[in-house]
Protein backbone atom coordinates (compact mmCIF):
# COMPACT_ATOMS: atom_id res chain seq x y z
CA UNK A 1 0.00 0.00 0.00
CA UNK A 2 1.53 3.28 -1.10
CA UNK A 3 1.01 5.87 1.61
CA UNK A 4 -0.96 9.00 0.84
CA UNK A 5 1.17 11.83 2.09
CA UNK A 6 -0.68 14.93 3.27
CA UNK A 7 1.97 16.42 5.51
CA UNK A 8 4.01 18.60 3.15
CA UNK A 9 4.42 21.24 5.84
CA UNK A 10 6.33 18.74 7.96
CA UNK A 11 8.69 17.93 5.15
CA UNK A 12 8.71 17.18 1.43
CA UNK A 13 10.26 14.44 -0.69
CA UNK A 14 13.39 15.44 -2.58
CA UNK A 15 12.57 15.95 -6.26
CA UNK A 16 14.41 13.80 -8.77
CA UNK A 17 16.09 16.81 -10.46
CA UNK A 18 17.31 17.94 -7.05
CA UNK A 19 18.75 14.53 -6.23
CA UNK A 20 20.38 14.30 -9.67
CA UNK A 21 22.06 17.65 -9.12
CA UNK A 22 23.39 16.54 -5.73
CA UNK A 23 24.76 13.10 -6.60
CA UNK A 24 28.08 14.09 -8.25
CA UNK A 25 29.01 16.15 -5.19
CA UNK A 26 29.06 13.06 -2.99
CA UNK A 27 31.56 11.21 -5.12
CA UNK A 28 33.63 12.79 -7.94
CA UNK A 29 33.10 16.42 -7.04
CA UNK A 30 33.67 16.05 -3.33
CA UNK A 31 36.39 18.68 -2.86
CA UNK A 32 36.45 21.00 0.13
CA UNK A 33 35.26 24.38 -1.12
CA UNK A 34 38.12 26.04 0.77
CA UNK A 35 40.82 24.00 -0.97
CA UNK A 36 43.05 25.64 -3.53
CA UNK A 37 42.90 23.15 -6.36
CA UNK A 38 40.55 22.12 -9.12
CA UNK A 39 37.88 20.09 -7.32
CA UNK A 40 37.96 22.59 -4.45
CA UNK A 41 37.28 25.46 -6.84
CA UNK A 42 34.52 23.42 -8.47
CA UNK A 43 32.83 22.96 -5.10
CA UNK A 44 33.15 26.66 -4.40
CA UNK A 45 31.55 27.43 -7.75
CA UNK A 46 28.70 25.03 -7.02
CA UNK A 47 28.03 26.77 -3.73
CA UNK A 48 28.02 30.18 -5.36
CA UNK A 49 25.59 28.96 -8.01
CA UNK A 50 23.29 27.66 -5.26
CA UNK A 51 23.60 30.95 -3.42
CA UNK A 52 22.40 32.85 -6.46
CA UNK A 53 19.54 30.36 -6.96
CA UNK A 54 18.31 30.88 -3.40
CA UNK A 55 18.81 34.65 -3.64
CA UNK A 56 16.77 34.79 -6.84
CA UNK A 57 13.81 33.08 -5.18
CA UNK A 58 13.44 35.90 -2.63
CA UNK A 59 14.72 38.92 -4.56
CA UNK A 60 17.96 39.18 -2.60
CA UNK A 61 21.55 39.71 -3.65
CA UNK A 62 23.74 36.62 -3.63
CA UNK A 63 25.98 37.90 -0.86
CA UNK A 64 22.96 38.34 1.42
CA UNK A 65 22.42 34.56 1.63
CA UNK A 66 24.24 32.60 4.36
CA UNK A 67 23.85 28.83 4.40
CA UNK A 68 23.02 27.19 7.72
CA UNK A 69 22.14 23.69 8.92
CA UNK A 70 18.44 24.45 8.50
CA UNK A 71 15.59 26.67 9.56
CA UNK A 72 16.26 26.08 13.24
CA UNK A 73 19.82 27.33 13.07
CA UNK A 74 18.76 30.31 10.96
CA UNK A 75 16.16 31.26 13.59
CA UNK A 76 18.66 30.80 16.41
CA UNK A 77 21.32 32.82 14.66
CA UNK A 78 19.03 35.68 13.66
CA UNK A 79 17.54 36.17 17.12
CA UNK A 80 20.57 35.42 19.29
CA UNK A 81 22.97 37.19 16.95
CA UNK A 82 20.79 40.29 16.72
CA UNK A 83 20.05 40.43 20.44
CA UNK A 84 23.64 40.04 21.56
CA UNK A 85 24.96 42.55 19.04
CA UNK A 86 22.47 45.16 20.25
CA UNK A 87 22.46 44.55 23.96
CA UNK A 88 24.00 47.96 24.58
CA UNK A 89 21.07 49.60 22.81
CA UNK A 90 18.32 47.74 24.61
CA UNK A 91 17.05 44.41 25.86
CA UNK A 92 13.55 44.10 24.45
CA UNK A 93 12.38 41.70 21.75
CA UNK A 94 8.90 41.53 20.21
CA UNK A 95 7.59 38.31 18.71
CA UNK A 96 4.32 36.37 18.59
CA UNK A 97 2.77 33.44 20.41
CA UNK A 98 2.40 31.45 17.20
CA UNK A 99 6.05 31.22 16.18
CA UNK A 100 7.72 27.87 15.61
CA UNK A 101 9.53 26.43 18.63
CA UNK A 102 12.82 27.16 16.88
CA UNK A 103 12.01 30.80 17.53
CA UNK A 104 10.07 30.59 20.81
CA UNK A 105 12.59 28.40 22.58
CA UNK A 106 15.40 30.66 21.39
CA UNK A 107 13.58 33.62 22.93
CA UNK A 108 13.16 31.64 26.17
CA UNK A 109 16.92 31.04 26.20
CA UNK A 110 17.54 34.76 25.70
CA UNK A 111 15.26 35.60 28.62
CA UNK A 112 17.77 33.76 30.78
CA UNK A 113 20.46 36.12 29.46
CA UNK A 114 18.41 39.08 30.68
CA UNK A 115 16.46 39.93 27.54
CA UNK A 116 12.78 40.75 27.89
CA UNK A 117 10.43 39.26 25.31
CA UNK A 118 6.89 40.32 24.41
CA UNK A 119 4.87 37.49 22.87
CA UNK A 120 2.01 39.04 20.93
CA UNK A 121 -1.43 37.48 20.65
CA UNK A 122 -3.11 36.75 17.35
CA UNK A 123 -6.74 37.32 16.41
CA UNK A 124 -9.36 34.57 16.05
CA UNK A 125 -8.14 33.99 12.51
CA UNK A 126 -4.56 33.47 13.58
CA UNK A 127 -3.22 36.77 12.30
CA UNK A 128 -1.06 39.30 14.13
CA UNK A 129 -2.28 42.89 14.31
CA UNK A 130 0.46 45.31 13.17
CA UNK A 131 -0.99 47.94 15.52
CA UNK A 132 -0.17 45.65 18.42
CA UNK A 133 3.39 45.37 17.20
CA UNK A 134 3.59 49.14 17.12
CA UNK A 135 2.13 49.49 20.59
CA UNK A 136 4.57 46.98 22.04
CA UNK A 137 7.61 48.99 20.96
CA UNK A 138 9.57 50.63 23.77
CA UNK A 139 12.83 52.59 23.74
CA UNK A 140 14.47 49.28 24.67
CA UNK A 141 13.19 47.34 21.64
CA UNK A 142 16.03 45.98 19.50
CA UNK A 143 14.37 43.24 17.47
CA UNK A 144 10.98 42.30 16.03
CA UNK A 145 10.49 38.75 14.78
CA UNK A 146 7.23 37.69 13.14
CA UNK A 147 6.88 34.61 10.95
CA UNK A 148 5.90 34.98 7.28
CA UNK A 149 3.48 32.06 7.39
CA UNK A 150 2.46 29.82 10.25
CA UNK A 151 3.30 26.14 10.06
CA UNK A 152 0.15 24.80 11.73
CA UNK A 153 -2.66 26.91 10.35
CA UNK A 154 -0.85 28.39 7.36
CA UNK A 155 -1.89 31.97 8.06
CA UNK A 156 0.10 34.66 6.24
CA UNK A 157 1.16 37.50 8.50
CA UNK A 158 1.15 41.20 7.50
CA UNK A 159 4.92 41.22 7.03
CA UNK A 160 5.23 44.32 4.84
CA UNK A 161 3.20 46.41 7.31
CA UNK A 162 5.26 45.19 10.24
CA UNK A 163 8.43 45.76 8.22
CA UNK A 164 7.43 49.37 7.66
CA UNK A 165 6.78 49.83 11.38
CA UNK A 166 10.16 48.33 12.25
CA UNK A 167 11.90 50.58 9.76
CA UNK A 168 10.14 53.71 11.04
CA UNK A 169 11.39 52.92 14.51
CA UNK A 170 14.89 51.86 13.50
CA UNK A 171 14.37 48.33 14.81
CA UNK A 172 15.78 45.20 13.23
CA UNK A 173 13.11 42.94 11.69
CA UNK A 174 13.44 39.19 11.29
CA UNK A 175 10.91 36.83 9.76
CA UNK A 176 10.82 33.04 9.82
CA UNK A 177 10.15 32.36 6.15
CA UNK A 178 10.50 28.56 6.34
CA UNK A 179 6.87 27.79 5.48
CA UNK A 180 6.36 30.69 3.08
CA UNK A 181 9.40 29.92 0.91
CA UNK A 182 8.32 28.38 -2.38
CA UNK A 183 4.65 28.83 -1.47
CA UNK A 184 4.34 32.59 -1.53
CA UNK A 185 5.89 35.14 -3.87
CA UNK A 186 8.50 36.61 -1.53
CA UNK A 187 10.45 39.77 -2.23
CA UNK A 188 12.61 40.65 0.74
CA UNK A 189 12.87 44.30 -0.30
CA UNK A 190 9.15 44.98 -0.49
CA UNK A 191 8.58 42.82 2.59
CA UNK A 192 10.97 45.09 4.47
CA UNK A 193 12.70 42.26 6.31
CA UNK A 194 16.29 42.60 7.50
CA UNK A 195 16.68 38.88 8.06
CA UNK A 196 14.70 35.85 6.93
CA UNK A 197 15.05 32.15 7.79
CA UNK A 198 14.70 29.43 5.15
CA UNK A 199 14.88 25.65 5.00
CA UNK A 200 15.39 23.36 2.01
CA UNK A 201 13.36 20.35 3.12
CA UNK A 202 10.07 22.23 2.89
CA UNK A 203 10.64 22.98 -0.80
CA UNK A 204 11.52 19.50 -2.13
CA UNK A 205 15.17 19.83 -1.14
CA UNK A 206 17.19 17.82 1.37
CA UNK A 207 16.95 18.00 5.15
CA UNK A 208 19.62 19.62 7.30
CA UNK A 209 20.27 22.60 5.05
CA UNK A 210 18.81 26.08 5.15
CA UNK A 211 19.84 29.68 5.00
CA UNK A 212 19.55 33.01 6.69
CA UNK A 213 19.05 36.06 4.51
CA UNK A 214 20.84 38.99 6.12
CA UNK A 215 20.31 42.29 4.35
CA UNK A 216 23.64 43.85 3.34
CA UNK A 217 24.89 46.27 5.95
CA UNK A 218 23.10 44.49 8.82
CA UNK A 219 25.58 43.32 11.43
CA UNK A 220 24.72 40.56 13.88
CA UNK A 221 26.98 38.47 16.07
CA UNK A 222 28.08 35.03 14.97
CA UNK A 223 26.93 32.05 17.00
CA UNK A 224 29.26 29.44 15.50
CA UNK A 225 33.01 29.86 15.77
CA UNK A 226 35.67 28.19 13.68
CA UNK A 227 36.80 28.54 10.10
CA UNK A 228 36.11 31.53 7.88
CA UNK A 229 33.36 30.00 5.75
CA UNK A 230 30.32 31.97 4.59
CA UNK A 231 32.19 35.26 4.49
CA UNK A 232 33.47 34.67 8.04
CA UNK A 233 29.94 34.61 9.44
CA UNK A 234 29.06 30.94 9.69
CA UNK A 235 31.91 28.59 10.50
CA UNK A 236 32.13 24.97 9.41
CA UNK A 237 32.91 23.12 6.20
CA UNK A 238 29.96 23.69 3.96
CA UNK A 239 27.27 21.02 3.51
CA UNK A 240 28.16 20.88 -0.15
CA UNK A 241 25.60 18.34 -1.35
CA UNK A 242 22.89 19.94 0.77
CA UNK A 243 23.67 23.39 -0.56
CA UNK A 244 23.63 22.17 -4.17
CA UNK A 245 20.28 20.47 -3.52
CA UNK A 246 18.85 23.56 -1.85
CA UNK A 247 19.96 25.68 -4.80
CA UNK A 248 18.31 23.36 -7.31
CA UNK A 249 15.14 23.14 -5.23
CA UNK A 250 15.02 26.95 -5.03
CA UNK A 251 15.49 27.24 -8.78
CA UNK A 252 12.62 24.83 -9.42
CA UNK A 253 10.42 26.55 -6.84
CA UNK A 254 10.98 29.90 -8.52
CA UNK A 255 10.34 28.54 -12.00
CA UNK A 256 7.12 26.76 -11.00
CA UNK A 257 5.90 29.16 -8.33
CA UNK A 258 2.66 30.33 -9.92
CA UNK A 259 1.68 26.91 -11.22
CA UNK A 260 2.56 25.32 -7.90
CA UNK A 261 0.47 27.82 -5.96
CA UNK A 262 -2.53 27.40 -8.23
CA UNK A 263 -2.35 23.63 -8.38
CA UNK A 264 -1.92 23.17 -4.66
CA UNK A 265 -4.58 25.73 -3.77
CA UNK A 266 -7.11 24.14 -6.14
CA UNK A 267 -6.45 20.73 -4.61
CA UNK A 268 -6.74 22.12 -1.08
CA UNK A 269 -10.02 23.85 -1.92
CA UNK A 270 -11.38 20.72 -3.60
CA UNK A 271 -10.47 18.70 -0.51
CA UNK A 272 -12.25 21.16 1.77
CA UNK A 273 -15.36 21.21 -0.43
CA UNK A 274 -15.53 17.43 -0.43
CA UNK A 275 -15.12 17.21 3.31
CA UNK A 276 -17.68 19.94 3.90
CA UNK A 277 -20.23 18.22 1.69
CA UNK A 278 -19.80 14.84 3.33
CA UNK A 279 -19.02 15.46 7.00
CA UNK A 280 -21.06 17.76 9.20
CA UNK A 281 -19.88 19.70 12.21
CA UNK A 282 -16.43 20.62 10.96
CA UNK A 283 -14.77 23.99 10.78
CA UNK A 284 -11.56 25.53 9.53
CA UNK A 285 -8.92 26.95 11.85
CA UNK A 286 -7.39 30.19 10.63
CA UNK A 287 -8.11 32.63 7.85
CA UNK A 288 -8.92 30.84 4.59
CA UNK A 289 -7.82 33.67 2.30
CA UNK A 290 -4.59 34.86 3.89
CA UNK A 291 -3.20 31.37 3.97
CA UNK A 292 -0.57 29.08 2.50
CA UNK A 293 -2.03 27.45 -0.61
CA UNK A 294 -1.60 23.85 0.57
CA UNK A 295 -2.67 24.16 4.20
CA UNK A 296 -5.91 22.94 5.68
CA UNK A 297 -6.38 22.81 9.44
CA UNK A 298 -9.74 21.41 10.46
CA UNK A 299 -11.73 20.85 13.61
CA UNK A 300 -13.66 17.58 13.56
CA UNK A 301 -15.98 18.26 16.45
CA UNK A 302 -16.40 15.52 19.11
CA UNK A 303 -13.47 13.55 17.70
CA UNK A 304 -10.02 13.39 19.25
CA UNK A 305 -7.27 14.27 16.79
CA UNK A 306 -4.76 11.62 17.69
CA UNK A 307 -7.29 8.81 17.46
CA UNK A 308 -8.25 10.14 14.04
CA UNK A 309 -4.60 10.30 13.05
CA UNK A 310 -4.05 6.72 14.13
CA UNK A 311 -7.01 5.48 12.08
CA UNK A 312 -5.69 7.41 9.09
CA UNK A 313 -2.27 5.88 9.60
CA UNK A 314 -3.79 2.38 9.55
CA UNK A 315 -5.09 3.29 6.09
CA UNK A 316 -1.70 4.64 5.02
CA UNK A 317 -2.67 8.29 5.22
CA UNK A 318 -0.20 10.77 6.72
CA UNK A 319 -1.53 13.92 8.40
CA UNK A 320 -0.56 15.79 11.53
CA UNK A 321 -1.80 17.20 14.79
CA UNK A 322 -0.09 19.85 16.84
CA UNK A 323 -1.94 18.55 19.84
CA UNK A 324 -0.75 14.98 20.03
CA UNK A 325 -0.61 13.91 23.64
CA UNK A 326 2.23 11.57 22.77
CA UNK A 327 4.94 14.10 23.45
CA UNK A 328 6.41 14.23 26.91
CA UNK A 329 4.85 17.61 27.61
CA UNK A 330 1.21 16.72 26.80
CA UNK A 331 0.91 20.33 25.76
CA UNK A 332 -1.85 21.21 23.35
CA UNK A 333 -0.98 23.21 20.23
CA UNK A 334 0.33 26.60 21.32
CA UNK A 335 -0.83 28.06 18.03
CA UNK A 336 -4.47 26.98 18.31
CA UNK A 337 -4.48 27.96 21.98
CA UNK A 338 -3.15 31.42 21.09
CA UNK A 339 -6.11 31.82 18.70
CA UNK A 340 -8.40 31.39 21.69
CA UNK A 341 -9.74 28.01 20.61
CA UNK A 342 -11.34 26.08 23.49
CA UNK A 343 -9.32 23.07 24.56
CA UNK A 344 -11.65 20.37 23.25
CA UNK A 345 -11.56 21.99 19.81
CA UNK A 346 -7.78 22.15 19.95
CA UNK A 347 -7.78 18.42 20.63
CA UNK A 348 -10.18 17.88 17.73
CA UNK A 349 -7.98 19.63 15.19
CA UNK A 350 -5.99 18.07 12.41
CA UNK A 351 -3.65 19.51 9.81
CA UNK A 352 -3.53 18.35 6.21
CA UNK A 353 -1.02 19.90 3.84
CA UNK A 354 -1.06 19.07 0.15
CA UNK A 355 1.88 19.42 -2.21
CA UNK A 356 3.23 18.84 -5.69
CA UNK A 357 2.71 15.09 -5.69
CA UNK A 358 -0.83 15.12 -4.31
CA UNK A 359 -3.56 13.97 -6.69
CA UNK A 360 -7.31 14.39 -6.71
CA UNK A 361 -7.64 10.61 -6.51
CA UNK A 362 -5.57 10.65 -3.31
CA UNK A 363 -7.88 13.25 -1.84
CA UNK A 364 -11.00 11.30 -2.82
CA UNK A 365 -9.63 8.27 -1.01
CA UNK A 366 -8.81 10.35 2.06
CA UNK A 367 -12.29 11.88 2.11
CA UNK A 368 -13.86 8.43 1.96
CA UNK A 369 -11.68 7.28 4.84
CA UNK A 370 -12.47 10.39 6.85
CA UNK A 371 -16.21 9.90 6.43
CA UNK A 372 -15.91 6.40 7.82
CA UNK A 373 -13.47 7.16 10.64
CA UNK A 374 -15.18 10.32 11.84
CA UNK A 375 -18.54 8.62 12.10
CA UNK A 376 -16.97 5.68 13.94
CA UNK A 377 -15.21 7.94 16.42
CA UNK A 378 -18.28 10.10 16.91
CA UNK A 379 -20.23 7.02 17.84
CA UNK A 380 -17.59 6.39 20.43
CA UNK A 381 -17.47 9.94 21.70
CA UNK A 382 -19.19 11.13 24.86
CA UNK A 383 -19.44 14.49 23.07
CA UNK A 384 -21.57 13.06 20.28
CA UNK A 385 -24.43 15.27 19.21
CA UNK A 386 -27.22 13.24 20.82
CA UNK A 387 -25.10 12.56 23.78
CA UNK A 388 -23.15 15.70 24.47
CA UNK A 389 -21.82 16.49 27.89
CA UNK A 390 -20.76 19.87 29.16
CA UNK A 391 -17.38 19.44 27.60
CA UNK A 392 -16.07 22.94 28.11
CA UNK A 393 -16.96 22.88 31.75
CA UNK A 394 -15.21 19.64 32.50
CA UNK A 395 -12.22 20.15 30.26
CA UNK A 396 -11.88 23.83 31.13
CA UNK B 1 6.07 -0.69 13.53
CA UNK B 2 3.76 1.83 15.15
CA UNK B 3 3.59 3.05 18.70
CA UNK B 4 1.14 0.43 20.03
CA UNK B 5 1.21 -3.35 20.24
CA UNK B 6 -1.28 -5.58 18.43
CA UNK B 7 -3.63 -5.99 21.36
CA UNK B 8 -3.86 -2.24 21.90
CA UNK B 9 -4.50 -1.75 18.20
CA UNK B 10 -7.17 -4.43 18.29
CA UNK B 11 -9.03 -2.72 21.14
CA UNK B 12 -8.53 0.63 19.44
CA UNK B 13 -9.88 -0.45 16.06
CA UNK B 14 -12.58 -2.77 17.44
CA UNK B 15 -13.46 -1.35 20.82
CA UNK B 16 -15.70 -3.62 22.92
CA UNK B 17 -18.83 -2.47 24.73
CA UNK B 18 -19.26 0.87 23.01
CA UNK B 19 -22.25 3.05 23.89
CA UNK B 20 -24.43 3.85 26.86
CA UNK B 21 -26.43 1.12 28.61
CA UNK B 22 -30.14 1.87 28.45
CA UNK B 23 -30.81 0.14 31.74
CA UNK B 24 -27.75 1.47 33.51
CA UNK B 25 -28.01 2.30 37.18
CA UNK B 26 -24.54 3.83 37.56
CA UNK B 27 -22.95 6.30 35.20
CA UNK B 28 -19.55 7.86 35.77
CA UNK B 29 -17.79 10.41 33.64
CA UNK B 30 -14.27 11.58 34.03
CA UNK B 31 -12.24 14.17 32.16
CA UNK B 32 -8.51 14.44 32.29
CA UNK B 33 -7.45 18.03 32.67
CA UNK B 34 -4.02 17.07 31.39
CA UNK B 35 -4.69 15.81 27.91
CA UNK B 36 -8.33 16.66 27.31
CA UNK B 37 -9.49 13.04 27.31
CA UNK B 38 -12.98 12.22 28.55
CA UNK B 39 -14.66 8.94 29.36
CA UNK B 40 -18.18 7.98 30.26
CA UNK B 41 -18.85 4.51 31.67
CA UNK B 42 -22.33 3.14 32.29
CA UNK B 43 -22.73 0.13 34.53
CA UNK B 44 -25.58 -2.17 35.35
CA UNK B 45 -25.26 -3.32 38.93
CA UNK B 46 -27.32 -6.19 40.37
CA UNK B 47 -26.84 -7.56 43.88
CA UNK B 48 -23.52 -5.80 44.29
CA UNK B 49 -22.20 -7.27 41.05
CA UNK B 50 -21.47 -5.40 37.79
CA UNK B 51 -23.42 -7.38 35.22
CA UNK B 52 -22.92 -5.11 32.23
CA UNK B 53 -20.81 -2.14 31.17
CA UNK B 54 -20.51 0.20 28.21
CA UNK B 55 -18.31 3.19 27.51
CA UNK B 56 -17.82 6.24 25.37
CA UNK B 57 -14.42 7.87 25.20
CA UNK B 58 -13.01 10.99 23.63
CA UNK B 59 -9.29 10.38 23.62
CA UNK B 60 -6.22 9.03 21.94
CA UNK B 61 -5.51 5.43 20.99
CA UNK B 62 -4.44 4.32 24.43
CA UNK B 63 -7.40 6.02 26.11
CA UNK B 64 -9.81 4.18 23.83
CA UNK B 65 -8.03 0.83 24.15
CA UNK B 66 -7.82 1.02 27.94
CA UNK B 67 -11.48 2.06 28.18
CA UNK B 68 -12.41 -0.94 26.08
CA UNK B 69 -10.36 -3.36 28.13
CA UNK B 70 -11.65 -1.81 31.36
CA UNK B 71 -15.27 -2.48 30.43
CA UNK B 72 -14.35 -6.11 29.76
CA UNK B 73 -12.57 -6.39 33.09
CA UNK B 74 -15.27 -4.87 35.32
CA UNK B 75 -17.97 -7.18 34.07
CA UNK B 76 -18.75 -9.90 36.58
CA UNK B 77 -16.85 -8.18 39.37
CA UNK B 78 -18.33 -7.21 42.72
CA UNK B 79 -18.18 -3.51 43.53
CA UNK B 80 -15.37 -4.17 45.99
CA UNK B 81 -13.37 -6.03 43.35
CA UNK B 82 -14.00 -3.37 40.74
CA UNK B 83 -12.80 -0.66 43.10
CA UNK B 84 -9.50 -2.48 43.46
CA UNK B 85 -8.81 -2.24 39.71
CA UNK B 86 -6.13 0.29 38.90
CA UNK B 87 -4.94 1.67 35.62
CA UNK B 88 -1.94 -0.65 35.86
CA UNK B 89 -4.31 -3.63 35.59
CA UNK B 90 -5.64 -2.25 32.31
CA UNK B 91 -2.15 -1.53 31.02
CA UNK B 92 -1.06 -5.07 31.92
CA UNK B 93 -4.13 -6.59 30.29
CA UNK B 94 -3.25 -4.67 27.12
CA UNK B 95 0.29 -6.00 27.20
CA UNK B 96 1.75 -2.59 27.92
CA UNK B 97 1.49 0.99 26.68
CA UNK B 98 4.26 3.40 25.68
CA UNK B 99 5.56 5.25 28.75
CA UNK B 100 4.17 8.62 27.75
CA UNK B 101 0.75 7.01 27.25
CA UNK B 102 0.35 5.29 30.62
CA UNK B 103 -1.47 8.30 32.04
CA UNK B 104 -4.25 7.87 29.47
CA UNK B 105 -5.34 4.65 31.22
CA UNK B 106 -5.98 6.51 34.49
CA UNK B 107 -9.12 7.82 32.84
CA UNK B 108 -10.78 4.39 33.00
CA UNK B 109 -9.89 3.80 36.63
CA UNK B 110 -11.29 7.18 37.61
CA UNK B 111 -14.46 6.81 35.53
CA UNK B 112 -15.23 3.42 37.12
CA UNK B 113 -14.65 4.81 40.61
CA UNK B 114 -16.85 7.79 39.82
CA UNK B 115 -19.71 5.56 38.64
CA UNK B 116 -19.52 3.35 41.72
CA UNK B 117 -19.18 6.37 43.99
CA UNK B 118 -22.40 7.82 42.63
CA UNK B 119 -24.16 4.48 42.88
CA UNK B 120 -22.99 4.01 46.47
CA UNK B 121 -24.17 7.49 47.38
CA UNK B 122 -27.61 7.00 45.84
CA UNK B 123 -28.03 3.65 47.52
CA UNK B 124 -26.56 4.59 50.89
CA UNK B 125 -23.74 2.07 50.60
CA UNK B 126 -20.55 2.40 52.55
CA UNK B 127 -17.81 0.89 50.42
CA UNK B 128 -14.32 0.66 51.89
CA UNK B 129 -12.66 1.09 48.48
CA UNK B 130 -14.16 4.56 48.19
CA UNK B 131 -12.68 6.13 51.30
CA UNK B 132 -11.24 9.47 50.45
CA UNK B 133 -12.35 9.27 46.82
CA UNK B 134 -13.44 12.60 45.41
CA UNK B 135 -14.71 12.46 41.83
CA UNK B 136 -14.04 16.16 41.36
CA UNK B 137 -10.50 16.11 42.69
CA UNK B 138 -7.54 16.77 40.45
CA UNK B 139 -5.36 13.73 40.22
CA UNK B 140 -1.64 13.64 39.82
CA UNK B 141 0.12 12.33 36.78
CA UNK B 142 3.19 11.07 38.50
CA UNK B 143 3.80 8.55 35.72
CA UNK B 144 5.42 11.28 33.67
C1 LIG C 1 8.03 27.83 10.65
C2 LIG C 1 9.18 26.92 10.83
N1 LIG C 1 10.34 27.40 11.33
C3 LIG C 1 11.42 26.62 11.50
C4 LIG C 1 11.38 25.28 11.18
C5 LIG C 1 12.61 24.44 11.42
O1 LIG C 1 13.32 24.20 10.24
P1 LIG C 1 14.34 22.99 10.16
O2 LIG C 1 13.52 21.74 10.22
O3 LIG C 1 15.02 23.15 8.83
O4 LIG C 1 15.30 23.13 11.28
C6 LIG C 1 10.20 24.73 10.66
C7 LIG C 1 10.09 23.30 10.27
O5 LIG C 1 9.99 22.38 11.04
C8 LIG C 1 9.08 25.57 10.49
O6 LIG C 1 7.92 25.09 10.02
Amino acid sequence: MKPIYLDYSATTPVKQEVLDAMIPYFTEKFGNPSSLYGIGFASKDAIELARSQVAALIGAEDREIYFTSGGTEADNWAVIGAARSRKNKGNHIITTKIEHHALLHTCKALEKEGFVVTYLDVDDNGIVDPAQVKNAITDQTILISVMFANNEIGTLQPIAEIGAIAKENGILFHSDGVQALGNVDIDVRSAGVDMMSMSAHKIYGPKGIGALYIRKGVVIENILFGGGQENKRRAGTENLTGIVGFGKAAELAGKNLNDHIKQVRDLRNYFLEQIRSRIDDISVNGDLEKRLPGNLNLIFNYVEGEALLLHLDIRGICASTGSACSSASFSPSHVLSAMGLPLEKVYSSLRFTVGDFTTKEDLDLVVASLVEIVSKLRELSPFDKDHRMQSTQVLR
Amino acid sequence: MGMYNEKVMDHFTNPRNVGTLEDSNAIGTFGSPVCGDMMEISLKIENNVIVDAKFRTFGCGSAIASSSVATEMVKGKTLEEALKLTNQNFVDELGGLPGAKIHCSVLSEQAIKTAIYKYAKENGLDLPGLEGFDPDAEFDHDEE
